[in-house]
Parts: C-alpha cells; sequence; structure tokens
C-alpha cells in the first residue's frame, strides 16, 4: 500500500535532521496559522498563488530562492564547522550525514537558489524593458514556478522522511546506481530535480517566446536593453541544456527502477557516458546563471555611471558568442577521464575562447565607468565587487582550462574554490544587486541603504576569507568533500574559512534586518515618482509597483535607451507629452491550475520515490483532468475598463509632473 | 490562419513591421496598445521552441544508443532481433498518418468538418496501429529474453523506441482531446491554434521516426 | 545574430511554423502540397529499406548513403509537412531549427567523438599497461 514508505523511513535516531525538520515545520504551521488568522489566505489565493502576472510570479521565485538560500546556507555553515573540528577527529557529523549535507547544498544552490532567483528577476524586469503586457504564456509561467517549487518541497521533505542523497550534487554513477545506493535518497534528488527541470524548460520556451515575438512598438532587437539580450541568450541555452539534463536523468532512473544498464558496471553499461552527458547540461547551466548576472551587472553599470553602456552592440555580440561557444567546452570538467590529448586539446582551448567575449564585457563595464560619474548605490557596489571578484575567478578558471593544471588540481579545493568565485562573485552578487535594483519597482519602496551596506561589506569580505583559502588547500592537496582529516598543514585555513562563513552569516542577518527595516520605514522609502534611480529602460517609465497591465499606453520606442530619451525630452521642453488616448486592456484571467498541477506533482513525485503506484497513477490522471478543464474554460482574458486604465496612469503621470516642475526650477 | 494574420493590419505603411506605421510617426498613437505579432505565431513560435527542445532531448538517447549500439554484453545485436518488414509497417503507418493529419489541419483552417474529422479518425487509426505494431515487437523482444536488462545495446534500444513511443501515446491522447475540444467548442481561434501545436507535433514525431528507422533499425540491422 | 536592419527588413511578416503562406490558402492548394511531400517521403523511405538490404552497392558507402537519405527526407518533412520555407516571413523559425541542428549536432557527434576515443585509449593491450605501471 505505502510502498518502501514506513515509520523507520523517520530519522527518530539522528537529532539534527530530526529537529530542523521540526523547527521548519513549526515555522511553516506558524506562519500558516499567523495568515489564517489574520484572514490573508483568500487575498494570498487570489492575488498570488493563482496569479498569471509575471511581476507576481517573479517576485515569487524570488522568495522561493531567498528562502532556499537560507536553508543551503544553514548546510554551508554544517561543512565549514564540520572541517574546522575534524582535524585528526571525528568532528559532530557522521559520514554518512555530511555526504547528505554537501549533497544537499550543492543541489539547493544551484537548482533551488541560483535558478529561481535569475528566473525571478528575468521573469520580473524583462517584460517590462521590452515595454509588454506580459510574457508570452502566462498561465505556463504559473505551471514553471510551482513546479520549481514542488522540486524544492520534495528536497525539504526528505529532511524528516527518508534520507537525501549521499552522492554529490550531480549524482556520478555508478555510486547513484542500485547497487550502491539502494535507499530513495537518490530518489528523492532525481525526482526533485527532473520536475523542477521541467518547469525551468518550460520558462526557458516561454521567455525566448517573449523577447522574440513581443515587444513594444519600435522596440527592436538591436534596441533592446542588454539584459533582454542575456535574457534571451540563458533562455535558450535552457532549451537546448535542460532537454539533455531530463534525459540523462531519466536514463539513470530507468537503472534503478527497472534495471537497465546505461551507466551500470556490468552488461556493458558505461558510466563515463553520464559524465559526459551530464556536463552537457552541465557547462551551459553555468551561463544559464552567469549570463542573467551580466545583463544586471550592464543595466546597474550604465544607470549608475550616468551614460549609456559602452559598446552596445559588442555586448550583444558577446553574449550571443557566449551562448554558442558555451555548447562546446563541457568536456573540461573531465579532462582526466582519458577521452586522450586530442579531445583535452580541443576542449582546452575552447574553454580558454569562451574566456576572451567574457573579457570583452568587464571592459564594457570598465569603459562605462570611465568618465560617468558614477553613484555609489548599493547595485553599484555589488557590480564593483563583482568585477574585480569574477575577474579572479575567471582567471583561476582559465588556469583549470589547461589540461595539465587541471589534472594537478581537480577535484581539489582549487576546484571548489574557483567555483564559488564565480557563482557567488558572479551570480550571487549580480542577483543582489538586481535585487537591490529592482525592489522598488516591485514594491514601491526602496531597500534601506546603511542596512544594504552592511550586508554588502559583510558578503564580500566574508567570501573572501571564507574562499581564499580553498585556493591554497587546493594547491596542497587537499581534495573536497573530506569528512575528516590529518593533514595540520590544512587545519589553520580551515579555520580560516570557517570564520569567513561566520561573515557571510553576518551579511545574511542584515538582509534579513533589511528587509524588516525597509518595510518599517517604507513611508520614508517611498519611490513616488517610478523612477528611483534615474533609470534609463522602460520599466521605469511606468509606476512602483506597475499596474497590472504595466503600461497605460504602450510606449512608443525611437532609439535605444528609451526612457532616457522620454525623460530629456520632458526635461527640456518643461512638460510631459501629452496625454495619450487610453483604451480598454485584455488581460490574463488568473488560474489555478500551476498550483493544482504542482499538488499533484508533488504527489506523484512523492510516490514515485516511495514506490507508491496507485499515488502515482492517481496523480498523473489528476494532472491531466486540470489541464483538461484548463483547456475547456471559455475566457481567458478580463477587460480593464479605460476609466481604470486612465486613473492608474494619470496618477503616475501627476507624480512624474510634480517631479519635472521640481527639476526644471532646480536647472533653472 | 494565416489569412486571419495577414489581415490583422500590416500596413504597407510599415514594411518593417515594427508598429511605426506613417501615422504613427506624425503622432496619432491611437493603436499603440496593437499587438504586434498575433497570437497565432506566438504560439507556434513558442511550440516550436518547444519542439526543437524535445528534439535535443531525442538527440540525447539517439548518442547513447549511437556509443552503446555494440554493447551487447554477449546477448543478441541488432542483425539478431530486428524485423525490417515490421519497420516498414509502422513507417507507412507514420507518413500516412502525417499526410491525413495535414489533411486535417486544412479541415481546422477552412472549417470543413468532413476534412477535419475524417482527417483526425484516419490520423488516429494510422498512430494507434502504429502503437500496435511497436507493442508487438517490444513484447516479442522480451519474450525471447531480448528485454532491456539484458544488455546496455537493448536498454538504449528501448529507450530511444519507447520515448517516441511514449510520445505517439501522448499524441493520441491529444488527438481525442482536440476532437472533443473542436466537438464541443466550435472552430474558435483558440481552439485551432491548438489543432496547430498538435500538428507540429505530429510531424515532428514523424521526423523523429525517420531519423529512428534508419539510424536504429536499418543501419542497427546492417551491423 | 544578424544585424538589426537587415533583420528587421526580413521581417515583412511573421508566420507561425506549420502554417502555410496566406496566399496559399486554397484547399487545393494545400492537399497538393502534402500530397506531393507524402509522395517524396513514400519515395526516400523505400530506397532507404531497399539500400539497407541491397548488395548491389559497395557496403561501407551504405551506412552513408542511409544518412544522406535520412536527412533530404527530414528535409522534405520540414518543407511540405511544417511548412519551413527560406522566406523572411520565416526567419525567426529557420533560426530556431538551425540553432537546435547545432546543438544536436553537438550532442550526438560530440558524444561519439569523446567516447570512441576514450575507448581507444582505455583498450591499452595489457602489456602495455602493465609497462606504464611504475
Amino acid at each position: 500500500m505505502l510502498g518502501k514508505l514506513s515509520w523507520s523511513a523517520i530519522p527518530f535516531d539522528q537529532p539534527i535532521p530530526l529537529v530542523a525538520g521540526a523547527l521548519v515545520l513549526i515555522v511553516i504551521l506558524a506562519v500558516l496559522a499567523w495568515i489564517l488568522a489574520k484572514g490573508y489566505m483568500p487575498y494570498l489565493w487570489r492575488e498570488w498563488i493563482t496569479s498569471v502576472d509575471h511581476k507576481r510570479i517573479g517576485v515569487m521565485y524570488c522568495l522561493l530562492a531567498l528562502v532556499m538560500l537560507i536553508r543551503g546556507f544553514i548546510d554551508a555553515i554544517m561543512m565549514r564547522s564540520q572541517q574546522a573540528v575534524a582535524f585528526r577527529a571525528p568532528g559532530y557529523l557522521p559520514p554518512d550525514h555530511f555526504d547528505q549535507i554537501f549533497s544537499a547544498h550543492g543541489t539547493l544552490m544551484i537548482f533551488f537558489v541560483a535558478m529561481p532567483f535569475v528566473i525571478g528577476l528575468m521573469n520580473f524586469a524583462m517584460p517590462l524593458q521590452l515595454g509588454a503586457r506580459d510574457v508570452a504564456f502566462p498561465t505556463l509561467n504559473s505551471v514553471s514556478f510551482w513546479l520549481t517549487a514542488t522540486g524544492a518541497l520534495l528536497i525539504n521533505i526528505s529532511l524528516v522522511v527518508g534520507e537525501f542523497s549521499r552522492t554529490g550534487w550531480l549524482a556520478y554513477p555508478p555510486l547513484s546506481e542500485l547497487t550502491y545506493s539502494p535507499d530513495v535518497g537518490v530518489d528523492y534528488y532525481l525526482w526533485s530535480v527532473q520536475i523542477s527541470g521541467i518547469g525551468t524548460l518550460l520558462t526557458g520556451v516561454n521567455l525566448v517566446t517573449t523577447v522574440l515575438k513581443i515587444h513594444a512598438p519600435g522596440m527592436t532587437y538591436m534596441r533592446m536593453p542588454i539584459f533582454c539580450w542575456t535574457t534571451l541568450a540563458s533562455n535558450l541555452l535552457i532549451v537546448a541544456a535542460f532537454p539533455v539534463l531530463t534525459a540523462t536523468y531519466a536514463m539513470l532512473l530507468l537503472d534503478r527502477y527497472l534495471g537497465f544498464h546505461f551507466f551500470t558496471n556490468t552488461a556493458g553499461g558505461n558510466m563515463m557516458m553520464f559524465m559526459n552527458l551530464i556536463w552537457m547540461w552541465g557547462h551551459p547551466e553555468v551561463y544559464i546563471l552567469i549570463l542573467p548576472a551580466f545583463g544586471i551587472y550592464s543595466e546597474v553599470v550604465s544607470t549608475f555611471s550616468r551614460k549609456p553602456l559602452f559598446g552596445y552592440r559588442s555586448m550583444v555580440m558577446a553574449t550571443m558568442a557566449i551562448c554558442i561557444i558555451s555548447f562546446m567546452v563541457w568536456l573540461h570538467h573531465f579532462f582526466t577521464m582519458g577521452a586522450g590529448a586530442n579531445v583535452n586539446a580541443i576542449f582546452g582551448i575552447a574553454s580558454m575562447i569562451i574566456a576572451v567575449p567574457t573579457g570583452v564585457k568587464i571592459f564594457n563595464w570598465l569603459f562605462t565607468m570611465y568618465g560617468g560619474r558614477v553613484v555609489f548605490a548599493t547595485p553599484m557596489m555589488w557590480a564593483i565587487a563583482f568585477m574585480i571578484t569574477f575577474t579572479i575567478g575567471g582567471m583561476t578558471g582559465v588556469l583549470l582550462a589547461v589540461p595539465p593544471a587541471d589534472f594537478l588540481v581537480h577535484n581539489s579545493l582549487f576546484l571548489v574554490a574557483h567555483f564559488h568565485n564565480v557563482i557567488i562573485g558572479g551570480v550571487l552578487f549580480g542577483v543582489f544587486a538586481g535585487y537591490t535594483y529592482w525592489f522598488p519597482k516591485a514594491f514601491g519602496f526602496r531597500l534601506h541603504e546603511g542596512w544594504g551596506r552592511a550586508a554588502f561589506w559583510f558578503w564580500v569580505i566574508g567570501f573572501y576569507v571564507a574562499w581564499m583559502p580553498g585556493y591554497v588547500l587546493g594547491l596542497e592537496g587537499m581534495t573536497r568533500r573530506l569528512q575528516h582529516y590529518d593533514v595540520a598543514a590544512w587545519h589553520p585555513w580551515l579555520v580560516i574559512a570557517a570564520f569567513g562563513t561566520v561573515i557571510i552569516l553576518l551579511g545574511i542577518i542584515s538582509q534579513i534586518v533589511q528587509l524588516f527595516v525597509s518595510i518599517r520605514l517604507r513611508e520614508e522609502l517611498r519611490d513616488v515618482t517610478g523612477d528611483p534611480w534615474n533609470g534609463r529602460s522602460l520599466e521605469w517609465s511606468t509606476a512602483s509597483p506597475p499596474p497590472p497591465f504595466n503600461f497605460g499606453v504602450l510606449p512608443n520606442v525611437e532609439g535605444e535607451e528609451p526612457y532616457w530619451g522620454i525623460k530629456q525630452r520632458a526635461i527640456e521642453s518643461g512638460e510631459l507629452r501629452p496625454e495619450p488616448e487610453y483604451s480598454e486592456i485584455e488581460l490574463p484571467r488568473n488560474s489555478p491550475t500551476g498550483f493544482i498541477c504542482a499538488f499533484f506533482a508533488t504527489f506523484a513525485g512523492f510516490g514515485l520515490i516511495w514506490h507508491i503506484w496507485w499515488l502515482v497513477i492517481l496523480s498523473c490522471i489528476g494532472a491531466f483532468i486540470t489541464f483538461v478543464i484548463f483547456a475547456w474554460r471559455d475566457r481567458s482574458e478580463y477587460v480593464v475598463p479605460v476609466e481604470e486604465v486612465a486613473r492608474l496612469d494619470r496618477a503616475n503621470r501627476t507624480a512624474r509632473a510634480a517631479w519635472l516642475a521640481a527639476n526644471v526650477q532646480a536647472a533653472q | 490562419m494565416s489569412g486571419a494574420q495577414a489581415g490583422t493590419g500590416i500596413s504597407p505603411a510599415d514594411p518593417y513591421r515594427i508598429g511605426h506605421y506613417a501615422g504613427f510617426r506624425q503622432g496619432t498613437a491611437v493603436h499603440a496598445a496593437r499587438e504586434l505579432a498575433s497570437k497565432r505565431v506566438i504560439v507556434g513560435y513558442g511550440f516550436w521552441i518547444f519542439l526543437l527542445s524535445d528534439i535535443v532531448m531525442f538527440s540525447t538517447f539517439f548518442a547513447s544508443f549511437g556509443v552503446l549500439s555494440g554493447q551487447t554484453a554477449g546477448g543478441p545485436s541488432g542483425k539478431d532481433l530486428f524485423n525490417l518488414t515490421n519497420v516498414a509497417i509502422e513507417t507507412a503507418c507514420l507518413l500516412f498518418s502525417s499526410f491525413t493529419c495535414g489533411i486535417a489541419s486544412i479541415g481546422a483552417r477552412t472549417h470543413d468538418n468532413l476534412m477535419y474529422y475524417g482527417g483526425m479518425a484516419v490520423t488516429f487509426v494510422f498512430g494507434a496501429s502504429f502503437l500496435y505494431f511497436e507493442m508487438h515487437e517490444f513484447v516479442g523482444l522480451i519474450l525471447q529474453g531480448a528485454g532491456p536488462e539484458r544488455s546496455a545495446f537493448l536498454s538504449a534500444f528501448f529507450t530511444v523506441v519507447g520515448c517516441h513511443g511514449l510520445h505517439v501515446t501522448l499524441g493520441l491522447m491529444w488527438l481525442l482531446t482536440m476532437v472533443a475540444q473542436v466537438f464541443s467548442k466550435g472552430y474558435r481561434p483558440d481552439i485551432l491554434r491548438r489543432v496547430l501545436c498538435f500538428s507540429l507535433f505530429w510531424h515532428t514525431l514523424d521526423i523523429i521516426w525517420v531519423a529512428l528507422f534508419t539510424i536504429v533499425y536499418l543501419m542497427g540491422a546492417g551491423q | 545574430m544578424i544585424q538589426a536592419d537587415q533583420a528587421e527588413r526580413l521581417h515583412e511578416t511573421d508566420i507561425s511554423p506549420g502554417d502555410d503562406r496566406p496566399d496559399r490558402s486554397e484547399i487545393a492548394h494545400g492537399l497538393i502540397g502534402y500530397a506531393v511531400g507524402l509522395a517524396l517521403a513514400v519515395l526516400l523511405s523505400i530506397v532507404s529499406f531497399f539500400v539497407a538490404r541491397t548488395s548491389l552497392v559497395w557496403q561501407p558507402s551504405i551506412p552513408i548513403a542511409l544518412f544522406v537519405l535520412a536527412v533530404a527526407q527530414i528535409g522534405v518533412h520540414l518543407v511540405f509537412f511544417v511548412h519551413i520555407t527560406t522566406g523572411p516571413d520565416n526567419t525567426n523559425n529557420v533560426m530556431a531549427l538551425a540553432f537546435g541542428v547545432l546543438i544536436v549536432f553537438l550532442v550526438i557527434a560530440g558524444s561519439l567523438w569523446i567516447m570512441s576515443e576514450l575507448n581507444a585509449n582505455m583498450a591499452l593491450p595489457m602489456n602495455e599497461l602493465m609497462r606504464m605501471q611504475p
């Protein structure tokens, strides 16, 4: 009846996961009780859970990422403290538990922190920048988000019901095969990644179509802000790479569930094929993460340098070049596999070539700052820290791209330090910059600057203290994923690294405090005009937060940096453009389809993990019925009446007219 | 419904299709809320992107088949197992179903009930026959001890062919849904967009089958 | 990516993949298109099945012939069934297809090449392996 599930699945003998799980459960129940007691549930259901508005979905993606960031960071603290104390000692985490923690940390941070964060920001900002009303497929967007949330939920269920994978964040066979990992840990990993991977793929389809097909009038490709270009490149990579991930993990699942022989030791299986296929996804994946971050830096650097981006066309070329070349370098993740000198040489050279367009980008940002009046607001500080940190990470990456050097440091902490260097220093700093930059657009008030700076300094200093020792340790020969060790030379560096993690913890605490302080002081931090940073692209031309239809009338784009042009003309003439003729706007109706699908996907995933087949069948039937009901609906859109459009747009015009009057006076 | 799209008014004064037709420049910005690409183009394009991602997924299975096709682990190889007559019948089923699917989509475009329902019905019969022959082959293989657990070659074979078969099964479910939708809702634009996506899906399955019978069966039987 | 100005000039109107050009919307035209496609596809399939089993041609050339025939047939399907054309209204569709084909090529050719090199390297004779031991 319940497949492999029994009371023994709950780890009563292991206090750490049990207490952690109980705490999380209490927090969730408390929040739920608070929501119900305050009567917020109908509001949440109507305005958020069933919402198909790209802005709401983007915000929910970012929220999911922030919550999972905390969960993944707790794993990080546990690993660092374990390694700090486990010198000639067992430490406090048994190997079995330590292995689950590093697997969960990697999986969470890539699939459920970095991915949702960049997807959330793309979802939120890209349609606004294009001057669009929504993405191409709004309901599909909601399905994508809830499937990602399902994956995150399944991973967190593994904390208390059963156990998580012990095979690292990519589940290399043959260790991940049934012979060596007979329990449900790997299944938890595989099904949560598969389910969220489908969500990500659908997002990719959705956003590629949006960038290529839905624009404001006049928004031609070469007038799009760079963030839209990087969104396009990143989502093209999603569309091309995630099917490979799905297929590869499908093969591993067939091995585990039906006794196939893709990656087994026996009957002709070839586990090296897994390395080959998984990195064919894995390498584009890192560019899926970093390209949107590059886009955010481009927006931020140009806005806070008060200058157009230097070398726009070269930036577009570099982005698309990275998009293509990132598919030709995957072998550098397994130089040591033994494919031979010819193969290694070609992939090593390709890996060095991909550093060229990235270098082009760094120079473009530097030249944008050069001669500009740089405003050191928090987003800009993240961008500057990124340029320094990412250059270091990039150079260690080029080092790893040289096969002979890679042979020396592969699988050492040098490698681990390298990818933390580029993912924290590149992706995470980028999404923090974007979070601070677009927060006022999403909620109508800015984040507190002082706490933002505190978070910034703690994060940057903490990162260097935590990860620069990693390079030293790698060169001293320390391999990754060690539960304990007995080399005296490593110990001080690991203590320093643990200390760095504590500094990062202060950074995260500052960010949480910043959020609460900002909500408390929201009236002081209010963004009245909708243009708090003196921005240049279209998202700043509408109110903060934007109305559901984004723009009262679609903007007419006449050049690059359209909003900057509109603003300059208004300042020159001293008045806003004449009021447009409003008309009613059709918007997609909200739909619970995404949430209900995810509900069934959660049960289907749980059933598959525990071999509860009737649950799987019921859930699949439920999901199919949900789709049919969705397909049968007759009204997919509602109409915002012209008075409502005019009211909201006039309010924004009034605020802008007041700003303009003050500004023109100041200029005179 | 390409006719309808041409009718959405891409003005001759706007040859570059960016919404700036002559009136716009002169400041009469009344039509700015107009959608630039028609919904049909957006939906069709989005589905096209999805299909390309599906093809990439198949290419992963093909790559695995290519790498593992020699790994028979002492078991039977493609030469011993494949019955090319069966494959030829399957191919014929799919090719003709692609043709009838095309007729159904003409019927949907012109609101011709006979062509639409007739085309869909024949497509269903051909698709179901294809599935029957494939099942027949799979069951036969498993019964003679050449199931997917036998060797890496057979694992890869069952996966790549089975994944296509799974797609055909989903396609048939979709086909029935579309027939029911047109029956109950009529030839509404949103329904017609789904018919368009279905026909794209069906033609793409045919394209994948061409790669399948060439690489898996014909080349496999020749080895 | 093409230069913006050129791209705009190419985009006179867009057409969804699967749709025929608006000026070819009569039933007869559509039917003829599908019928020609079917005839060509059937012909190419028959030739493929014939070539695979024939002893008339030089045997090592058969896989290449089959590959060429398959590519031709896929082309026929794309043109006559999916209505992909080189026309300006199809630029986006063709670009997407080209990207997909590039990825498919990289996945398949890359895997086969890497794995064959790996197998060649791993298939050292036993005595040579012994000699490599320190």
